[in-house]
């Protein structure tokens, strides 16, 4: 299966989505797109304002150079066409929190042309096109609740830099939708162009949505009218707005109504889109290129700089896990998060052998990350701290549960496995002598087991390695065990 | 002795440091005439102070013996488009009426930091939009100059660097900052009988300069004559890091390399300027201009700029373009007028406060500028005018294959009296028909005095030069000054 078959059932028949998404990301960066103004989240109100951010009579804005090269870096990691030549256009409206009146953007001549996302949907794999990436300043912040009479302004965000990552109409289900965004937001974090922190808004995406039925054997039919709801912030509840707008619209559409095109808002409470701004009033933009703004031309050196500055991408590093002996699945999860991508190759650095590695990663240290609610930037546990334990378990030093006990230690203390073993003595044994006497005393006071088991309930050799190690203090190594156990009872 | 006002930059800036006055005796001097001279509404702010502290620190560095700065002891006068710290900034509209920046403009600061002195800030047509000094909030400013027949009709001292043209007619100041978008310097320089010079676009930081048309706006100087000129645009000039459009270069030694003679230079007489209608007397000025060219060892070539006659429709649909943008930030919100009828709206807010803040000039502007701009006009307004503009750099870049420079009138009239243009906006913007092709191709551009009319009023001649080419206007200005030897000045009568 290499296509969607995610259906809207109608009274008329089945319904098909077609999904664009435009998404806005904030650029990291230590300074706004035209100032020299902080960008940091969370600051009082009007804090980090700069007099060009005001709009005080006289002020220009001047690029800063690290935000163009953001998105430059993020538009080579998604293979899209890097253009020489860019120009900054004004989009004049009215808007309180619009100081200057008009928004500097890119309309005409964006800095990243075409290029592609490839996601991985309900089991199978699709490549999703991006038509755009341009920058421009975010706005600031209105609130109306804050004082009877007036509004309240702040200007913090204003001319904070943005990536307008537009993608083309190429998804088919909320699962796409979905995967589109996760893995958008993925690259991003890997090129740290953008933190991806969607609560905070430093990434949010306006969803458009339209259906039309399906052709006869997969055929193309022409797209509906769309709808465009904003400013949604999560995976989730893109996937919602998806999954509702499109109901609602195949409602609208078998009661004989049409589409407005027009802007809706999600609200997630009550799970459903309403309309915010209809066509009609859609303002007049009033483009123009910014005259204090020289066009963009990058040079050569430029744009070796920003691509020799790239990371190992997801797709690569997912590739280069596999071939070291990490199955797909966990290969998937280990690079879904740069964090975790990082953790683990810090973990390879170490010397350990990758497939057991992975395995240790998903299970025990994200189980014990999830139970101690921190996640993995956080892990009490630093990948050489992991990579010794997991040497002790290779080199046969402790065995599968000792290794626990001792990571249990591990994130109580943030103690070194060497020395947690060295210091409770929690080193496995292989000394048959040992082993034997206590396998002798088991059998002694079990005598009736003994005599089942010969008898041939085979179960109760679990039994027998179970008194063993307990015996032991789990300390004994489960081969030997197994291997003695087996001769003593025959 | 001399008076004091009587002198130009070149002889304050020497005298202070000869030490034939002192510095805190010009600024006194200037200071006590610009009191003087209020009926001519040449200024909207005095700053005696400034101009004294700035003097006294001239006088002191050089009791101590410390190197003069370039404008130490020169008082001048600051056009209030120019933000200046703690100074009331208005751009002569109501709607920044009692705007104090808490900034300074960079070439304002260029200015003191090469010593010179405040004596106030300069009247302005509103927002620069104007050809008369008529569009003012804080009133008409006056020229100095009157008609020689008998009548006292007031006269407009051009725009809209009025104010500054008519100080330094009236000897208020020895020299003042202008700003020109298509003529703004030069048109009132010719009106008022002094010199003044738009460099080439991005020479003059726009930074802390209030926005007219971005990709027009230039500052430059007016003075008394040419060599004042090259003084005071060595000080003012240089890259600025904080306007993106500022051209990363030296600033050339203009002063030190003035040389009136024109030999090997070829000079262009550009056909389509000879303009329908044009005065006899505005014929006659450009003639003897040749001549003088001539006589300084020029070579006289013809040349054709064909899309001269596009040029001033081209203007008039991007300048407002810019202003309609650049205008949009005045909306009662941040600074200035706020206007909030009870129980009104945001929106109403705004449409208040911009109703009552902008002058008609502005309004105009405003709405031809969002007229052009929108969505269904746009490409047959605003995108036909770039392309003219285009054009028209092109037009100079081909006459720059047979000459060097390019000599015109500056206007196409002698100054006009007030209130006879302002009921047709249509023909005031026929002044700017010889300024505006220049300016929308960025290069730099002079009008020094040539002589005078039947009625006695100054008349200027311009030289147009290739980008970066400063040097080669303020020689070819020189040669012409010193040929016209123009000593004519305004009776004082205020």
């Amino acid at each position: 299966m290499t296509e969607s078959t995610y259906r809207i059932q109608g009274a008329t028949g089945e319904w098909e989505v077609v999904i664009g998404l435009e998404v806005h990301a904030q650029v990291t960066s230590q300074a706004k797109l035209f100032s020299g103004a902080a960008t940091a989240f969370g600051a009082e109100p009007n804090t980090q304002v700069s007099l060009v951010d005001a709009a005080m009579p006289g002020m220009l804005p001047v690029p800063n150079r690290e935000c163009i090269r953001q998105a430059v870096r993020t538009g080579m990691a998604i293979d899209a066409q890097i253009n020489r030549w860019s120009r900054f256009d004004r989009k004049n409206y009215f808007y309180a929190d619009l100081p200057q009146g008009y928004q500097i953007s890119q309309l005409y001549h964006p800095i990243v042309g075409e290029g592609s996302v490839e996601i991985e949907a309900d089991g199978y794999t699709k490549v999703i096109g991006v038509e755009r990436i341009h920058v421009e300043q975010d706005a600031g912040k209105l609130m109306h609740d804050q004082h009877p009479t007036q509004s309240y302004v702040d200007l913090n965000r204003s001319g904070v830099a943005l990536m307008e990552i537009v993608s083309k109409p190429d998804m088919r289900s909320p699962a796409e939708a979905g995967a589109y965004l996760a893995k958008l937001r993925s690259v991003l974090r890997y090129v740290g162009s953008c933190d991806g922190n969607m609560d905070q808004g430093s990434m949010r995406a306006d969803v458009n949505v339209s259906v039309r039925k399906p052709g006869p054997n997969g055929e193309e039919t022409p797209f509906g009218t769309r709808t465009e709801t904003k400013n949604v912030n999560s995976v989730r509840f893109v996937m919602a707005v998806v999954e509702h707008e499109a109901r609602r619209q195949v409602e609208v559409l078998e009661d004989g109504g049409t589409i407005q095109q027009e802007t809706r808002l999600y609200d997630p409470d009550r799970g459903v889109t309403r309309s915010m701004r209809s066509k009609e009033d859609a303002h007049d933009y009033r483009y123009f290129p910014d005259p204090d703004l020289l066009p963009l031309e990058l040079d050569e050196a430029f744009l070796e700089e920003c691509r020799a500055s790239l990371p190992e991408l997801p797709d690569a590093k997912r590739a280069r896990y596999v071939a070291g002996g990490v199955t797909l699945y966990n290969a998937a999860v280990l690079t879904a998060e740069v964090e975790t991508a990082r953790w683990f190759d810090a973990l390879l650095e170490a010397g350990v052998a990758a497939g057991p590695a992975s395995n240790w990663v998903t299970s025990e240290l994200f189980g014990a990350l999830n139970r101690l609610g921190k996640d993995i930037a956080e892990s009490p546990v630093s990948p050489a701290q992991a990579a010794a334990l997991l040497a002790l378990v290779a080199d046969g030093t402790l065995s599968g549960s000792l290794a626990k006990q001792v990571f249990e230690v591990m994130l109580e203390t943030g103690q070194d496995p060497a020395a947690i073993v060295e210091e409770r003595g929690l080193k496995q044994t292989s000394d048959t002598g040992a082993i034997d006497a206590v396998i002798a005393e088991i059998m002694a006071a079990n005598a009736d087991k003994v005599a089942d088991y010969r008898g041939g309930k085979d179960k109760l050799f679990g039994f027998f390695v179970g008194q063993t190690m307990k015996a032991m203090g789990g300390k004994a190594n489960p081969g030997v065990v197994n291997e003695r156990l087996k001769a003593a009872l025959g | 002795m001399t008076e004091l006002t009587d002198l130009g930059v070149r002889a304050l800036r020497d005298g202070v440091r000869e030490g034939a006055f002192s510095a805190v005796e010009v600024a006194e001097a200037f200071s006590a005439r610009v009191a003087a001279a209020s009926v001519l509404n040449a200024f909207i702010v005095e700053t005696p102070d400034h101009a004294l502290a700035a003097a006294r620190e001239a006088d002191r560095a050089r009791a101590a013996g410390e190197a003069p700065k370039p404008l130490a002891g020169v008082p001048i006068g600051m056009k209030d488009l120019f933000a200046t710290k703690g100074v009331q900034t208005t751009a002569a509209s109501h709607i920044l009426e009692g705007f104090v920046p808490e900034y300074e403009s960079t070439v304002s600061q260029n200015l003191w930091d090469a010593g010179a002195g405040m004596l106030g800030k300069l009247n302005l047509d509103q927002f620069a939009m104007g050809s008369s000094n008529e569009t003012s909030f804080f009133g008409n400013v006056l020229s100095p100059w009157r008609r020689n027949d008998g009548g006292n009709a007031p006269l407009a001292p051009g725009g809209s660097s009025g104010g500054s043209s008519s100080a330094i007619a009236a000897r208020l100041c020895p020299a003042a900052t202008g700003t020109d978008t298509g003529g703004s310097i030069r048109q009132p320089a010719a009106f008022t009988g002094i010199a003044g010079i738009k460099p080439t676009y991005g020479r003059c930081s726009r930074w802390g300069t209030v926005a007219f048309a971005s990709s027009l706006d230039q500052a430059g100087p007016m003075a008394r004559d040419v060599t004042d000129c090259a003084i005071m645009l060595e000080a003012m000039a240089g890259f600025d890091a904080k306007d993106a459009t500022s051209l990363q270069l030296d600033v050339p030694k203009w002063e030190a390399g003035l040389n009136p003679s024109l030999a090997g230079k070829r000079i262009g007489i550009p056909r389509e300027y000879r303009v329908d209608n044009m005065p006899e007397e505005i014929e006659a000025l450009w003639q003897q201009g040749i001549d003088w060219a001539k006589d300084a060892g020029a070579e006289i070539v013809e040349v054709s700029l064909p899309h001269t006659k596009y040029a001033l429709p081209a203007y008039y649909i991007i300048a407002p373009a810019e202003a309609s943008s650049n205008l949009a930030r005045y909306d009662g919100v941040r600074f200035g007028l706020r206007d909030l009828p009870a129980g009104a709206g945001l929106q109403d807010m705004y449409a208040a406060t911009r109703a009552a803040g902008f002058g008609d000039e502005v309004k105009r502007r405003i709405m031809i500028g969002t007229y052009v701009l929108s969505a269904g006009f746009y490409d047959a307004y605003f995108t036909q005018a770039s392309k003219v503009r285009t054009l028209i750099a092109q037009d100079f870049d081909k006459a720059w294959e047979t000459c060097d420079l390019l000599l015109t009138p500056t206007a196409p009239s002698a100054a006009f009296a007030l209130g006879e243009k302002s009921a047709d906006p249509l023909a005031m913007y026929l002044n700017d028909v010889f300024t505006v092709p220049s300016s929308l191709a960025g290069l730099p551009a002079m009008s020094v005095p040539g002589g005078v009319d039947k009625h006695g009023l100054p008349l200027g001649l311009q030289i147009i030069g290739k980008a970066l080419d400063e040097q080669g206007v303020l020689n070819a200005g020189l040669a012409l000054e010193q040929r016209a030897g123009f000593t004519a000045r305004a009776e004082q009568w205020w």
